[in-house]
């Protein structure tokens, strides 16, 4: 029930994508997420339709793994989608009582939902092809220059990929302990918004006691380790960029240049 | 009555990488009142099996029926299930919550729509079978030792009145001493509540002595299917699929092979104690 959640989730296969350098896809990630908001109109919208459905396919993970990911923000993208359809002024296109749905929200309702779905989609397949390791050793060499002006780069990508990866273990944890409960009898779907967030205290209770009994214990076995945090650490893997990384930078601006181009002048 | 499943097969992520086969097809029968042990490798589909008996997992096909009833059907209460089938779970950790352990205990009871006052009288019995000192009744369960956590969690189940009681690996991390008080107050249950005891777990020791009938798991098919008798005496298969036969069996045999006819095929310390006894009695 709850394995659902795709976000932060790697999934294991051989493919260019996965790859390629974390920064290089860090950063077209970047690229991809602006250029999302430079266009006006279809063309654009087809152009990261295209582009997007091709890493996709690159990344040889299935399509449905990455849709999945969408269901988390489906409250969001309805609201979303609501405002714009409703709050947008122009010519009204129906009328009822005093909702007005006028043809400029339509068009931008649909344009937002499109973005986010896109965002979501885009933004997992740098998740799914990347083990949560190598994302924050990217991360951390990425925004090393940071460190001039005193941002703890290595302690914050520590904390990152301690959070990514205890995702999987506390989902896995909640689902025992929801099982553990069902079979004395608890329920947690049934009854009203209070009913139920009180039927959530016998799952909450123990996932908390556990969550902090896992970061004391992950913490004393870094202490024992002698970790100090990052100074002077050296990587047994160090990131170096290949051939493919320069032709994949490459890609991603002509990709990102002909974006911008198009939110200009179409 | 009893629980009948015909062919249950269950996949984990059907259809992704993580795609695992755990249950290939198995049939069982659980007779009403057999204390049964499931045994079987890490990862053989022991734990998942257990799971599909009171109906937390659905397998992918296959049919379960409980008391002639299909569990799967549309109308069936599977809480009503859940409450007759009654599963511990390995970690304590993951179910107690409550401040107090006796109203941890009263959890169940309460589920099932009892009364605070019934509720209680039923935590006190659970508690009681359980053979949980008093004077810790009303601490955070918190505060306990593993052993002690894993009665309080077998109580909490207990405590639901079911008709069958399934522990998974109740052992696990307790030392000898722990085991054995664990393994003898189910027993106990078994025998005075009149209970379907299912037993899940890793140690041929731990069950040997106590179960009727042992299923033995591999790679998420029944590989044999029992009395420990019957089934020690393929000790040599065990032994492939990564189990070993209690430490009597290899004796027996060791013993049989020096020349004394003993019976192999003792299963209990108790009963290899008499059996060699008998040899040189005999002489």
């Amino acid at each position: 029930m709850l394995r659902d959640i795709t976000i932060g989730q790697y999934y294991p296969a051989d493919s260019v994508i996965h790859k390629l350098d974390p920064r290089t896809k860090l950063f077209a990630t970047l690229l991809f997420v602006i250029s999302l908001f430079t266009f006006r109109n279809p063309v654009g919208l087809g152009l990261a339709a295209v582009f997007m459905a091709s890493f996709i396919w690159l990344s040889k993970v299935p399509f449905g793994y990455m849709v999945k990911g969408l269901r988390a923000i489906v409250v969001i993208l309805i609201i979303t989608a609501l405002f714009n359809l409703f709050l947008t002024p122009g010519e009204p296109l129906v009328k009822f009582w005093i909702f007005s749905i006028s043809q400029e929200g339509f068009i931008s309702a649909g344009k937002m939902a499109m973005r986010l779905i896109f965002l979501i989609i885009g933004t997992s397949v740098v998740t799914l092809t990347t083990t949560p390791n190598a994302l924050t050793d990217g991360l951390e060499k990425a925004l090393r220059p940071l460190n001039a002006i005193k941002i703890p780069v290595h302690e914050i990508a520590m904390m990152m990929s301690i959070a990514l990866r205890f995702i999987p273990i506390l989902v896995e944890e909640t689902d025992k302990i929801m099982k553990a409960q069902i079979a004395r009898g608890a329920d947690f779907e049934s009854g009203n918004l209070i009913k139920k967030a009180k039927n959530m205290v016998p799952l909450l209770v123990p996932l908390f006691i556990s969550a902090f009994r896992r970061a004391n214990d992950l913490a004393l076995a870094m202490e024992a380790r002698c970790y100090h945090g990052g100074s002077g650490r050296t990587k047994m893997k160090p990131l170096r960029y290949q051939k493919r990384d320069g032709i994949a930078y490459m890609i991603v601006i002509v990709y990102f240049g002909v974006m911008i181009a198009v939110g200009i002048w179409l | 009555m009893s629980m009948i499943l015909d062919k249950v097969d269950y996949k984990y992520s059907p259809g992704t990488a993580y795609e695992k086969h755990a249950l290939r097809e198995v049939s069982l029968k659980i007779e009403d009142g057999q204390f049964i042990g499931v045994i079987g490798h890490t990862g053989s589909g022991k734990s998942t099996l257990i799971q599909h008996l009171n109906g937390l997992m659905k397998a992918t096909s296959g049919a379960i029926y409980y008391n002639g009833e299909d569990i799967y059907d549309k109308d069936y209460d599977l809480r009503k299930l859940r409450q007759k089938v009654g599963l511990v779970f390995q970690y304590p950790e993951h179910q107690l919550f409550e401040t107090t352990i006796f109203k941890d205990v009263c959890f169940g009871p309460k589920n099932k729509g009892l009364s605070q006052k019934d509720a209680e009288l039923k935590a006190f019995e659970a508690l009681r079978a359980v053979g949980l000192p008093e004077n810790l009744w009303y601490q955070s369960p918190f505060e306990l030792s593993g052993g002690q956590k894993r009665r309080v969690a077998i109580a909490g189940v207990l405590a639901m009145k079911p008709e069958m009681l399934i522990l998974d690996e109740p052992t696990a991390g307790l030392d000898p001493k722990g085991r054995d008080e664990i393994l003898d107050q189910v027993a106990k249950m078994h025998r005075e509540w009149k209970m379907t005891v299912i037993l899940v777990s890793h140690s041929m020791e731990d069950v040997a002595n106590y179960v009727e009938r042992l299923i033995v798991m591999n790679r998420g098919k029944v590989m044999l299917d029992g009395t420990p008798r019957e089934v020690f005496a393929h000790y040599k298969e065990l032994e492939e699929v990564g189990l070993s036969a209690p430490q009597v069996t290899y004796l027996m045999h060791e013993l049989r092979r020096k020349g004394l006819s003993v019976d192999v095929n003792a299963t209990t310390l108790e009963e290899a104690k008499d059996s060699i006894l008998k040899t040189f009695g005999a002489k």
